[in-house]
């Protein structure tokens, strides 16, 4: 088994936060995983992305230049991160903010994941993240959105853990999300 | 049993510190290593232990040495500017026979440089550094369990050789995560009668680099090159698919775990490519660069800088096989597929099949 | 003849310092200072107790000459390595004993600094307006006009700056507790350096922070002087440039 992702976005948008709960999930899973930030300097504001390498054997390169899915979540990581995905791979897009037409990408699966809508509809739109992070595990079927529920104690400061309740809804509206698109 | 945890290189290190007995760190804020001054902040007064943020890296590495000389376990972390400042206190550590852990998570040079991942250390770590013809056993850890193992292992080994010893990652083994699995540390530490710990019922300890006798200072010099020949039997490196290798990679820390994946897709495509990773740099695998040199037919050395262990490889190869090298400069990151496409142009040079 | 007179005896050396001649220069204070610090090292009882860094310049060989434990720090280091050793060691009595070069031209940011922290250690420091051990070169703290090997014409203010006055730099900072400057030039003078160095032992054994005492000291080599002609300068030229006395004295009641 081998999965890696780029994950991309706004600095704000949460996503180091992203690839931090995915890869806390793949270590309790019992997968070898690395994550990988981006090496930037602004906390706010700029792009952010970080790299996210799961395997059953241990990870050579953390970094990956065509990576099996990129999960981007603005315009200028889509323009950035959707050429790189290779032909066989799946990128997923935040359909708030980024529109058909405006990058392009070899990857035969694109899914377009309406992030603060159903964020909203959880109640919270900062919880955009964690909708496509519940996508991503369902379209890819890398984990189970419960492994990522179990993983949130671990990966969130425990001042966030009043959060945990809602940032579990917000994943399993991602993942609903992407089942019903399957269906239908 | 054994607890796995999800953290950060640097995090590793200044995990494996304090499970090792280190209960004194000194140091200052560079990037790409603060995260390990900022960890041991909090986490040394929770263990009865000392932090203390130095004024300088200078005066950082010189706490360490009085810290050190009462025979505490202690150390001290930097990235590659403040390592070279630090390099007047490892030359005293190294002279007055002082224990010490300097961790390097090495960023570009030179001068400013930049934050990216450079390996362009590897000459100032290997060749000792500052001034005087000494060595610091160097050890390079590839991954985040590595740091905590290495660092663990590297105050064994500065108090077993009463010797600096340096931990050389760099920014990105500082900044992965991965999983890592915590260790109980049982080695019972053994008395260090040397140390100063006040002149009772006997005459002052003096530990002191300055000889100034007539013949006192060669033979000083003498022993400690008898010392450092004695590290050999330290001698770590790990190797990846060689067996049968027609052409051997060589690479050490962050390109010697991404080169893992380059062999991967180079044995996809049928070519017998291996690796060899050296975890010490000093003392340095030489007998097994030197059997791989007869074995395979052509070794190739990747770095992240223009070009330095590839002067080891080929003083240790002896010249039994060609050695080639490919050197990514500071800026970029080089991924698998860079550095395979680099092996093949190397595999079709050497008319290889 | 009766038998023999009964003798008393009114002066031995200290038993923290080793019974071996001097190698400084005659007429050098270095010796009288060594003195004064092992006679407190003895009066406190810390002689199995202290652990002492020694500095570069003349004085690097005081492990030489006391008989207690000691690290040979880096040129100027030595405020860091003795708060690595207090660090380590809390209980122990913990001094450095540092000339001016070494002290107030290249370890300025470590002597600076140790102070601010409240380092609860003492500093000897031994003031002789220039660089002893290398062959008398310009100091931070060689006064104008004065010639050195590098200062041919006289330290001049315009190039080189007016002479650092340590103790009152130090006494600025809130870490500093007890500072104070001193000569061994008189009888009188030296009575004075022995309460300073005794209240410095003081503010140490008791924990009450940051002690430091620099005496101003001769250099007859190369100053170019008689023994006589130099001890005269420090309680001339010397003292009038940099005034003795206490700087701060925090616990003073």
């Amino acid at each position: 088994m081998y999965f890696d992702t780029i994950i991309a976005g706004f600095g704000g948008q949460g996503v180091l936060l992203m690839g931090n709960v995915l890869a806390y999930a793949a270590m309790q899973a019992g997968k070898q995983v690395t994550y990988m930030p981006v090496y930037g300097v602004e906390m706010r504001g700029g792009t952010a992305n970080c790299t996210v390498v799961v395997s059953d054997r241990p990870v050579g390169s953390p970094i990956i230049h065509e990576p099996v899915t990129a999960v981007v979540m603005n315009r200028p990581s889509a323009e950035k991160f959707g050429p790189m995905v290779k032909k066989k791979g799946q990128v997923f897009v935040n359909a708030s903010l980024v529109k058909q037409g405006q990058f392009e990408t070899r990857a035969k699966r694109v899914s377009w994941v309406p992030t603060l809508e159903l964020a909203n509809e959880v109640g919270n739109s900062r919880l955009a993240n964690m909708v496509m992070l519940g996508a991503v595990v369902q379209g890819s079927g890398v984990l189970t959105v419960q492994q990522l529920a179990e993983a949130l104690t671990g990966a969130l400061d425990p001042r966030y853990h009043k959060m945990i309740p809602a940032n579990v809804q917000a994943l399993e509206a991602g993942a609903s999300f992407v089942s019903e698109q399957k269906a239908a | 049993m054994a607890r796995r945890v999800m953290i950060k290189g640097n995090e590793a290190i200044a995990m494996g510190a304090i499970e090792a007995g280190c209960r004194y760190y000194f140091g200052y804020p560079i990037t790409p290593q603060t995260d390990i001054p900022e960890y041991l902040s909090a986490a040394m007064p929770k263990v009865g232990g000392v932090f203390l943020q130095a004024e300088s890296e200078v005066a950082a590495i010189n706490m360490l040495l009085g810290a050190a000389a009462t025979g505490v376990r202690a150390m001290t972390s930097s990235s590659s500017p403040g390592i070279s400042l630090k390099q007047e206190g490892i030359s005293y550590l190294a002279g007055s026979q002082i224990p010490g852990v300097i961790v390097n998570m090495s960023r570009s040079g030179p001068g400013l440089g930049g934050i990216h991942p450079s390996q362009g250390d590897y000459f100032q770590s290997t060749r000792g550094g500052g001034h005087g013809d000494y060595r610091t056993l160097v050890l390079a850890p590839s991954t985040a369990q590595e740091n905590y193992d290495l660092t663990m292992l590297a105050f064994d080994l500065a108090d077993k050789y009463r010797n600096p010893v340096m931990v050389l990652g760099d920014a990105l083994i500082g900044q992965i995560k991965e999983p890592v699995e915590l260790k109980t540390y049982r080695k019972k530490l053994k008395e260090k009668p040397w140390a100063l710990t006040g002149a009772k019922g006997r005459h002052g300890h003096i530990l002191k680099s300055l000889f100034l006798a007539d013949g006192e200072l060669t033979d000083h010099n003498w022993m400690l090159a008898k010392k450092y020949k004695s590290m050999e039997k330290e001698v770590r490196f790990e190797t990846y698919r060689a067996e049968d290798a027609q052409l051997l990679l060589v690479a050490f820390g962050s390109v010697g775990r991404i080169l893992r994946t380059s062999v991967d897709i180079l044995r996809d495509k049928g070519k017998a490519v291996g690796l060899l990773r050296p975890i010490t740099l000093f003392p340095f695998p030489n007998k097994a660069v030197r059997q791989a040199a007869d074995k395979a037919k052509a070794l190739m050395v990747m770095e992240m800088s223009t070009g330095q262990m590839v002067e080891d490889v080929r003083l240790a190869a002896e010249c039994a096989c060609p050695v080639d090298f490919y050197g990514r400069p500071p800026g970029s990151i080089p991924t698998p597929d860079e550095l395979a496409k680099e092996a093949m142009k190397i595999w079709r040079k050497r008319g290889l099949k | 003849m009766s038998a023999k007179p009964k003798m008393k005896k009114v002066f031995d050396r200290p038993k923290s310092l080793k019974d071996v001649p001097y190698h400084y220069c005659p007429g050098c204070h270095h010796g009288v200072i060594h003195r004064l610090v092992a006679e407190q090292i003895d009066n406190f009882g810390l002689k199995e107790n202290t652990l002492a860094a020694a500095s570069v310049g003349c004085s690097v060989l005081m492990y030489d000459y006391f008989d207690v434990d000691v690290v040979e720090s880096p040129h100027g280091r030595a405020p860091a390595v003795p708060t690595g050793l207090k660090r380590a060691k809390p209980d122990s009595f913990v001094f450095t004993y540092q000339g001016d070069g070494d002290l107030a031209a290249i370890g300025t940011a470590e002597i600076v600094h140790a102070a601010n922290r409240g380092e609860n250690i003492t500093v000897v420091f031994v003031n002789n307006a220039v660089f002893g051990m290398t062959g008398g070169q310009m100091a931070p703290t060689t006064l104008l006009g004065q010639v050195t090997t590098t200062s041919p014409y006289g330290r001049s203010a315009v190039t080189d700056g007016l002479p650092i006055r340590v103790s009152e730099m130090l006494s600025t900072l809130e870490g500093t507790a007890y500072a104070a400057r001193v000569a061994v030039d008189n009888i009188k003078n030296l009575k004075k350096a022995k309460a300073a160095l005794k209240r410095a032992f003081t503010y140490q054994t008791k924990g009450w922070g940051f002690s430091f005492v620099e005496f101003l000291s001769s250099c007859p080599t190369n100053w170019k002087m008689s023994a006589e002609e130099a001890n005269a300068r420090v309680g001339k030229e010397m003292a009038d440039y940099f005034p003795l006395g206490v700087y701060k004295d925090v616990r003073a009641n």
